[in-house]
This record gives C-alpha cells, sequence and structure tokens, in this order.
C-alpha cells in the first residue's frame, strides 16, 4: 500500500514537470477570485477553459478516481502531493465546483453503488467539470424526517414516471442531471419504500424555482416535477434501497462540509486578529483592547484549532483506509458552530459598520461579512441538522437506543 | 486516538490493563481512606518503577528508555482512567525533563538513574501564591562562599512530602513578576533548613507546603547559569502541562464512559434513560468534546517530541481544552447520576475532586487561554 519516498519523489516530480508546462501563468493565484462559492467569473477566459480541459484530460480534476471513468488513478498519498505541488504552483483544481454535487457527493456514491454502464456514463462528464449535478433530497414536509418523503416513481414498463416536489435543490435550475430520493413503494414501512432515481434535468417535466433567503440570493431551488420520466436504468443502487445509497451519499456530504474552504488557494478575507486590531485596536501592553472580547477570540480560536487537529487526526488515523470515518458527524456540528462563532464575533467587532446591506457607506468586506453571518445560519440546519447530527452520535456511535415513544 | 506505533499500542495495552487490575479506582480508595500521609501507594509506586514507567522520556545512559512524550501520555491516560496516585507525573515527566533541559552532565548523571530507578522522587517547587504565576517568585537565592543560601516559600508542591530532589525556581536578581533573574537549583529534600507541611487536599493526593529556611546549597545545586531560567522554565512546565493534559483526557474519558454506562442501563419512567433525547443529545456534545480535546492533547505532546516551533502555543491549547472537557465530563458525571452521583460510596466524587485540581495545577483554563491569545496575536 505504501508507496517508497523515491516513488512519491518521482510523483512529486511528475506532478511539478506537468504544472510547469500546463497551468497557464495567466491564472496563478486567481483561484478564489475566479470561482466564488459555487460560480465561475464568466470573465475567466480562454485559459481558464483550456486549464479545465488539460485537467480532464489528465483525470487530475478527480485524482482519486479511476482512470478508467476519467479520474486520475492515484493514491491517497499522490493526491496529497499533487495538492500541495498545485498551491506551491498557486494553481487550482475548479473542476469539483463546476460539476456542483457531482464530485464531492454523486460520483463516490456512484462508484460505489453503480453498475458498470452507469458508471461509464455518467462519471466521465462529471470528472471534466461538464455537467453539474443536484440532488433532490428534502420535500416541503420531509426535512429533518426524510424518511417520511412523498414525491413518487411509478413503473410504467419501460420508464419511470415522477411526480412531486423536492426543495432545497442546489443549483437545480443550471443542472443537467439531479439525483432524487423517491418513493417506488407506498405500501412498505417508510424507509424501505425509497430508491434513489436519476433524472435528466432537461425536460419539460421538471420545473425550477429560486428561494430568496434571509442573505438576499441563494443557489437553493424548489424542484416540481408532473409527469417526468427518467430512464429505467437510472436507479442507483437496489430499487427501494435507496436509504442506504442516500444516507452514504450525505456522509460524503458531511466529509466535504467538515473540509470545505481548503484547496481554493486562501481567502481574501481579513483573520478575526486583522478584524480586531482594525476595529477595536490594542492596548499599550498590545492585547486587544476589549478583556472580554479577546477572551472570546482566544475561546474561538482554540475551538477551531482542535476542529482542525480534529480532521488532521481521523486523516491520519484513516490513512490508507477509503470507509468514511464515523466521527464525521462529530466533525460536522464542530464545524457548523466554528463558521457560525466566527461571523457573529466578526460582526460584533464591525459595531456599525457590520449592519449594513448595501451601498457606499459600508465596504465590500463588511457587506460580505453580513451576507456571510446570514448564510451560516443554514450550516446546521442543511445535511443533517445540528441535532440530527446529535441523534446519529447518540444513537450509531455511543450506541444509546432509540426511545419508544418516537415514531 | 493518533496512530499508534507497534510499541506505543503494547503499552496502552500493558498500562490498561495494569491500572484496572493492579491499581483500580477501589484501591485509590482504600489509599485515601487509610489517611495515608504521602498521597500514594508505596506497592503500587514500587510497580510502577518495576515496570519502567519513570524512565520514559529518560535517557537511555541514564537508565530511561526515551520513547518521547506521547507515549508517556498514553501511560498517563490510562493512570488517570483509574485515578492512580503515585509520583509518576512529578518525578518521571517534570524531575527528569528538568534535569534534561536545565540539568549540567554532573546533575544529570547524579540524579537522573535515582529518578529512573525509583530510589529518589523529584519534583518542580516554583508556586508561591494561591494561583499558578511562573514568574512570581519572591524565593531568594544569595550567593555565599561559592555556593547559594535559599530563603523563602514554595505552595502546594506536587509530591511534595515525598520528594527527594526539589527543583527549585529562585530568585536571583529583580523583582517578583520579573522573567528576568529566576535561577532553578537541584536542592536534596533532606537539606537542613528545608521543612515541609503535607497537605491534606480534596483530591487525597500527596502535596506539601515547603519552607526554604536559610537553607545552604553547594555551586553543584545551580542548574545552568544564574538569573536566566525563565526560558527552560517555560520549557518544563509546557511539558508538566501536556501530561497533566494527557492524565485529564484519562479522567475524562471514564467519566464519559461511567456516565454511558449509565444512560444505557438506568430505567426511569419505563424507558432506559439514555433513549431521552434531552440526555443523548448532552451525551454527543461530550463525545464531540473528548474528541476535540484528545485532538488537541496528542498534538501537543508530539509537537514535544518533535521539537515544533509551536510547541507553547498547543500545550496551551491542550491544557485549556483539557479543562474544559473535564469540567463538563465530571460536572455531567454527577448530574446525570443523580442522586447516586453525590454519596461517597460511588466514584463520581473521586473523579470531581481529582479534575478541580488538575485544572488548577500549572495554570487553569483561564491562564492558558491568555496566553494562548498572547501568541496567536490578540
Amino acid at each position: 500500500m505504501a508507496e517508497s519516498n523515491a516513488e512519491i519523489e518521482q510523483f512529486q516530480a511528475e506532478a511539478r514537470a506537468w504544472l510547469d508546462e500546463n497551468f497557464p501563468a495567466s491564472l496563478k493565484g486567481r483561484g478564489a477570485e475566479l470561482i466564488s462559492g459555487e460560480f465561475v467569473d464568466p470573465s475567466a477566459g480562454e485559459d481558464f477553459k483550456r486549464w479545465c480541459q488539460h485537467l480532464g484530460d489528465k483525470g487530475w480534476g478527480t485524482p482519486t478516481w479511476p482512470t478508467e471513468y476519467g479520474g486520475g488513478g492515484l493514491t491517497q498519498k499522490q493526491a496529497g502531493v499533487l495538492q500541495k505541488e498545485m498551491s506551491r504552483a498557486r494553481a487550482f483544481n475548479p473542476i469539483p465546483l463546476m460539476a456542483g454535487m457531482g464530485i464531492t457527493m454523486v460520483g463516490p456514491t456512484i462508484l460505489e453503488y453503480g453498475t458498470d454502464a452507469q458508471k461509464a456514463k455518467h462519471l466521465p462528464p462529471i470528472s471534466r467539470g461538464e455537467v453539474f449535478w443536484a440532488l433532490g433530497y428534502s420535500e416541503p414536509n420531509a426535512g429533518s424526517d426524510l424518511a417520511s418523503l412523498a414525491c413518487k416513481a411509478e413503473d410504467k414498463g419501460d420508464h419511470w414516471l415522477v411526480n412531486g416536489q423536492k426543495t432545497w435543490t442546489s443549483g437545480a435550475d443550471r443542472a443537467q442531471w439531479i439525483g432524487c430520493l423517491v418513493r417506488t413503494d407506498t405500501e412498505a414501512p417508510k424507509r424501505d419504500g425509497i430508491s434513489f432515481l436519476i433524472l435528466d434535468m432537461n425536460q419539460p417535466g421538471i420545473e425550477t424555482r429560486p428561494i430568496k433567503l434571509i442573505g438576499g440570493a441563494s443557489q437553493f431551488c424548489e424542484t416540481f416535477f408532473n409527469d417526468a420520466v427518467a430512464d429505467k436504468d437510472e436507479i442507483l443502487g437496489e430499487l427501494n434501497g435507496g436509504w442506504t445509497v442516500g444516507k452514504r451519499l450525505l456522509q460524503h456530504e458531511r466529509q466535504s462540509q467538515t473540509s470545505a474552504g481548503s484547496g481554493m488557494g486562501g481567502s481574501s478575507r481579513l483573520s478575526l486578529q486583522e478584524l480586531a486590531e482594525r476595529y477595536v485596536g490594542r492596548d499599550a501592553e498590545g492585547r486587544i483592547d476589549d478583556a472580554d472580547l479577546r477572551s472570546r477570540l482566544a475561546k474561538h480560536l482554540m475551538k477551531a484549532q482542535a476542529q482542525r487537529l480534529t480532521i488532521q487526526r481521523i486523516t491520519a488515523e484513516a490513512r490508507g483506509n477509503a470507509k468514511v470515518s464515523a466521527a464525521a458527524s462529530i466533525l460536522k456540528n464542530a464545524a457548523a458552530s466554528v463558521v457560525q462563532e466566527s461571523s457573529e464575533l466578526t460582526l460584533e467587532m464591525m459595531g456599525h459598520q457590520g449592519l449594513g446591506w448595501e451601498g457606499d457607506p459600508f465596504e465590500s468586506h463588511e457587506l460580505e461579512a453580513v451576507r456571510n453571518w446570514l448564510t451560516s445560519k443554514a450550516v446546521s440546519i442543511y445535511g443533517g441538522s445540528f441535532e440530527i447530527q446529535n441523534n446519529i452520535i447518540a444513537k450509531n456511535i455511543l450506541g444509546l437506543p432509540e426511545n419508544t415513544q418516537r415514531g | 486516538m493518533a496512530a499508534l506505533t507497534e510499541e506505543q499500542a503494547l503499552l496502552k495495552e500493558q498500562a490498561s490493563t495494569w491500572a484496572s487490575e493492579e491499581a483500580p479506582v477501589a484501591k485509590f480508595r482504600e489509599m485515601r481512606d487509610s489517611g495515608n500521609e504521602l498521597g500514594f501507594d508505596k506497592g503500587t509506586w514500587a510497580s510502577i518503577i518495576e515496570l519502567g514507567w519513570p524512565g520514559i522520556v529518560a535517557p537511555e545512559d541514564a537508565g530511561g528508555v526515551d520513547m518521547g512524550h506521547l507515549t508517556f501520555g498514553i501511560v498517563l491516560e490510562e493512570l488517570g482512567r483509574q485515578l492512580t496516585a503515585s509520583p509518576l507525573l512529578a518525578s518521571g515527566l517534570i524531575g527528569v525533563n528538568a534535569l534534561v533541559i536545565a540539568g549540567s552532565d554532573d546533575q544529570q548523571s547524579h540524579w537522573l538513574p535515582k529518578i529512573t530507578n525509583g530510589t529518589v522522587i523529584a519534583t518542580l517547587a516554583i508556586d508561591e501564591g494561591p494561583r499558578h504565576a511562573p514568574f512570581d517568585i519572591a524565593l531568594r537565592a544569595t550567593p555565599k562562599g561559592d555556593g547559594y543560601v535559599l530563603d523563602g516559600e514554595k505552595v502546594h508542591v506536587l509530591e511534595g512530602a515525598s520528594a527527594g530532589l526539589f527543583i527549585v525556581a529562585a530568585r536571583t536578581a529583580g523583582e517578583p513578576g520579573d522573567a528576568n533573574g529566576i535561577s532553578l537549583f537541584a536542592v536534596p529534600g533532606d537539606s537542613a533548613g528545608l521543612t515541609r507541611t503535607p497537605l491534606t487536599p480534596t483530591d487525597s493526593r500527596g502535596y506539601a507546603n515547603v519552607s526554604f529556611g536559610e537553607v545552604q546549597v553547594g555551586p553543584e545545586a545551580l542548574m545552568g547559569n544564574a538569573n536566566d531560567a525563565s526560558p527552560q522554565l517555560e520549557i518544563i512546565l509546557d511539558r508538566a502541562r501536556a501530561g497533566l493534559a494527557a492524565e485529564m483526557l484519562g479522567v475524562a474519558g471514564q467519566s464519559f464512559d461511567m456516565t454511558l454506562d449509565y444512560l444505557k442501563n438506568r430505567v426511569q419512567f419505563g424507558e432506559v434513560i439514555g433513549s431521552f433525547q434531552a440526555l443523548g443529545h448532552r451525551a454527543a456534545a461530550l463525545f464531540t468534546e473528548l474528541e476535540m480535546s484528545r485532538s488537541c492533547v496528542e498534538a501537543a505532546l508530539t509537537a514535544i517530541d518533535e521539537d515544533s516551533e509551536d510547541v507553547a502555543t498547543l500545550c496551551a491549547l491542550a491544557k485549556c481544552k483539557a479543562g474544559e472537557l473535564l469540567h463538563l465530563a465530571t460536572n455531567e458525571l454527577i448530574q446525570i447520576h443523580g442522586g447516586i452521583g453525590m454519596t461517597d460510596e460511588f466514584d463520581a466524587g473521586l473523579y470531581l475532586k481529582r479534575a478541580r485540581t488538575l485544572e488548577a495545577t500549572f495554570g487553569n483554563m483561564a491562564f492558558h487561554r491568555d496566553r494562548y491569545a498572547a501568541r496567536v496575536g490578540l
């Protein structure tokens, strides 16, 4: 399993040479600027397109996927070396963001549960960042109690006929594909009648409507299915086995959220220390000039470091083991709390300047901080809420029994 | 748990088995009830010496095995789980490190073999007031002849009743509060003028206030150069804090396991109480803190072994996070057990008391939060 140092060094040289040759100098260090959230700046231009092309050809947009499905076929260790070489070259990998949920969640799940035909059909376009994927999980009446979902798919012999509604479908308005949890058996106990169905978004039976959130425009949509159709062979995993497939996908989601924000070549935002210095100032001995705030900032930064160290520890423990760690559930709540606390501390430090919605009296980073604060409220809701995560830890990790009074 | 070497995994297993079979919490209770003034059982300490643990971080030519601090932390954590009382931390970790970091070749070859073979218990005498303040040192060391005269008081000295060697932080210049002007001395426990007042602390371990009444020492007692021992003292203290944090992880881990066990077995309202969401979520929160603290403690111990630049930051982080964790874990231990948790017959109180002492020793949460803040630019 473990490669020798010589092999790793050889790979490092290969990666360095390839980046020197193929990564356009005009894009150096511009990852964060060209790609914000899930959107690629349209002005990114020809060099950007060429770079995506090179990454796709080499398979290094999805470095650890098998080469037969468009991946790079690299080991975890090689992928780590590649990432280091990328940041050394101030390069970035935009493919994961261009594929929506394709690379972080759908891809690994198709690799695990897909048929050879499904893998061959869906994975190569994802690995090149050519198709954007959405996911249809939640419904208006199925949020934390996801298993009570009602959107149904009927077997019409040569196809599936889908009717119902999904919500919080991130990026559905520009997605080419959507992976949906649908009810395929209305008689079975609720978790046992669900399948994971893949639908082509480009059809008259599917309509999307964007949802405006407390922080303004968002990538979230409502998605309506009116006699939408899907090919017969687009069930991922077992028929009526969608609960297992769907849960597995969420583990990948939690893992990707936990490490979110890494790998895009750094953020332009100011650190909490810089903000404190700028908005609060320092006393004669160089301390932040508000003892209560300073103590709370220290407590927060310690929590953030503990969270990062936990990711490192779990990664080290799991090295060579492709399974998602059970501790991923712990990390999601910890990460959510760090993000939310950080954005609250940021606004607190900015005072009146941290209260703007729009307009020139506010600096752009101040307006951005307000929107981030609002957006951050979602982190403890999506992908399994704070409470659901704690249920999972209590039940699955600590082995506490389920209450008989609960549905 | 960090990815362990085969050697470390074996040691962990050995320490866990030994502590739960030979030095379990019942034995600690027995020691407490016997009114033992040393604060540890001599037989237990003899076994620990036999096992070689006082030499885990000592150099091989001094009778040690030089296996590093992560390894030492593994043992301290396992002993912490059973509240196993012994001078291992004071002597094997702090005493050994003080000599390795600040001692001359002569001091090392004189004292280290005695510490690793258990004939001498070493300890650090630093604090003089109610709160940990490493530079608030008033105890004076005044040159006399070719040696020094030490005069002053040290309080709450770990294993102060049994120590045969005190590493004393003394002032040779400046005023209390100054980082400069501090020197370290290796002072034998039987020195004339040295008197100990053993304490009866809440955690029933061995502490003493130690008075130095014109204690005369020779030139061989001064460790390193006079007046500038602060940087070395900081390194010694950080290693002590990381070791304490490892023990705290063990005390918290056991407190959590006891709580979890109770949640799975206690029935009220016709249900196992662990099935109630209000309690399940508290268990989940506790588990999360446990995992986060473990990462910090292991990172600090590893940083010591790798001599990283951020040792001090990570030690402050580890001691503070372990403090937060232990505070929560022992309070929940009592609260979730309800009335039974309040009885002396049940072990919860023993864990709560040990937690309080560990938290206060060599800097509490506030102390380390302030240190961390200064180190990260706040």
